[in-house]
């Protein structure tokens, strides 16, 4: 693909409308804020807030080997879910190294895979890789479905009234259903990343305005919410992010994904890694780090104790829960203990830190 | 957020800092196009009390959620005072750039270098030429 300009979704209009500051995401233009990421991301842990992620890419799976090239392509253990039901996952290259991290949705008759924007091609190019000589259908999806993430303890309340059906109220964590939202037909999944209860609904690409238009003017409003809020956001429950906690350089292990890849089978790409790292652990672990002090880490600073250089932070911000600087950071495993202080030189400053237990922040309770 | 303004009464730097003269002492802070620049500010980091700044030198830093910026000094002085209320709540920046908002008072080393630096007029046509760019 030779984007030369950044592409738009067909939400552009309506941020523009709402006074979104628009920035250059994976080749998107999308909005970063509409004024205040603070209140976008208060509003999202207090009520409910509404991110457009239309720039997501969508790759579908069919046919009679689908599900063993997935087990094949995919960490988890596909064979834990079901129609209906959708589960996190990796995608490694042969060496280990993560292609992306996505969400894997098993539909009635076929299975959907739902990628980082900045690594659709990628994804693309490694399924089509792996379906060599398989019986299967792939097709992306990414430039027809558009999405909207809703998130927040009030998520039922603005999507209540838009429904087709009850259905979608009743889904459990990371189950999707087919509904209507504002009459539009939709994908509707209990998933998000923000660590607060939502949905991400995915519609065709020209009619998410009308989506947009019937949560913004609901009986209860939501929020629309900028990437800068939803990084905030993600940061704060330590989920990773591609492009900065995940890459082909790390594995699962290091990033403490071995949650979400299939260890009692090891049948798939890149496992033999993943089997060695368990086996003989790794140099490197992914932490949470809550500051002790003023100040915000970025991306890229050290992490020190005493003089000697320990890690790297991959993440850093303040957090408008918390109020102190928050992030993620590869530390020298053997420092990878909740509690151990840790400095973190911000531009020649040293802070004081602490390797803190993910998530940052406690999750909703009305969280799963 | 505040609407876009350039009060006469400042003088600014290039770095898109302000100067307001106040006898041998000046109030220094960020402008509109500035803080709109930065976004939604979160954190201040002051310098001392007592410490020297220099003219286009930078003193301290402000942060937004995704960014930090560099407060460039206008003119060279001793800091007397900074503003608490700002490190408190950084967001004053925003709503209030020339008010509220201010960031540093210092007694100048030499109040009639401050004439050397833009008007309202010199710094809007300024603001309008890197627009062209």
């Amino acid at each position: 693909m030779t984007a030369i300009s950044p592409r738009t979704t067909s939400l552009y209009s309506r941020h523009l409308a709402a006074g979104a500051k628009l920035g250059d995401f994976a080749g998107w233009q999308m909005p970063l804020d509409y004024g205040s990421p603070r209140s976008e991301h208060l509003a999202v842990r207090a009520s409910v807030g509404m991110f457009d992620v239309s720039h997501m890419g969508q790759i579908e799976v069919a046919g009679r080997d689908a599900r063993e090239l997935l087990t094949w392509a995919l960490t988890n253990n596909l064979g834990a879910i079901g129609p209906g039901q959708g589960q996190y996952t990796l995608m490694l290259t042969d060496d280990g190294g993560v292609i992306d991290d996505l969400i894997v949705y098993a539909l009635l008759d076929r299975y959907m895979l739902v990628v980082n924007a900045s690594n659709r091609n990628a994804c693309w190019e490694r399924i089509q890789e792996c379906a060599a000589g398989r019986d299967v259908e792939i097709a992306d999806r990414s430039d027809e479905v558009a999405m909207i993430a809703l998130q927040g303890p009030e998520w039922m309340n603005a999507l209540g009234p838009l429904v087709g059906s009850p259905s979608p109220l009743g889904l459990e964590y990371f189950e999707i259903t087919e509904d209507m939202v504002a009459h539009v037909p939709a994908l509707i999944a209990r998933t998000g990343y923000t660590g607060e209860p939502g949905v991400e609904i995915m519609c065709p690409w020209e009619s998410a305005p009308r989506v947009w238009d019937a949560l913004l003017r609901g009986a209860v409003p939501a929020v629309p919410a900028g990437l800068v809020a939803r990084d905030t956001l993600r940061t704060e429950m330590g989920y990773p992010l591609y492009g900065n906690e995940l890459s082909r350089d790390r594995g699962p292990i290091a990033a403490v994904l071995s949650w979400a890849c299939d260890t009692t089978k090891f049948g798939f790409a890149g496992a033999e890694t993943v089997e060695r790292d368990l086996a003989n652990g790794v140099a490197e672990k992914l932490v949470g780090v809550i500051f002790d002090e003023p100040g915000i880490p970025r991306a890229g600073q050290d992490v020190l104790i005493g003089d000697r250089v320990v890690g790297v932070m991959s993440s850093g911000t303040l957090s408008p829960s918390l109020e102190c600087g928050i992030g993620m950071a590869y530390i020298a495993s053997e420092f990878a203990i909740v509690g151990t202080e840790i400095v973190v030189d911000v531009r020649g400053r040293k802070r004081q830190a602490h390797v803190a237990r993910r998530p940052l922040v406690a999750r909703s309770p009305r969280t799963d | 957020m505040a609407e876009e303004t350039y009060p006469e009464d400042l003088r600014y730097h290039r770095e898109h800092d302000w100067v307001r003269v106040e006898g041998d002492e000046a109030i220094f802070g960020i402008t509109w196009f500035a803080q709109d620049a930065l976004g939604e500010v979160v954190f201040y980091e002051p310098p001392a009390v007592g410490s020297t700044v220099s003219a286009d030198a930078t003193y301290g830093e402000l942060e937004s959620v995704k960014a930090v910026s560099d407060i460039y000094a206008p003119a060279d002085g001793e800091v007397i005072a900074i503003n608490d209320a700002v490190v408190a709540s950084p967001g004053l920046v925003n709503s209030d750039p020339y008010g509220e908002g201010w960031l540093l008072r210092v007694r100048l080393t030499n109040p009639d270098a401050v004439s050397g630096l833009m008007d309202q007029a010199a710094y809007t046509a300024y603001l309008a030429g890197l627009g062209d760019a």
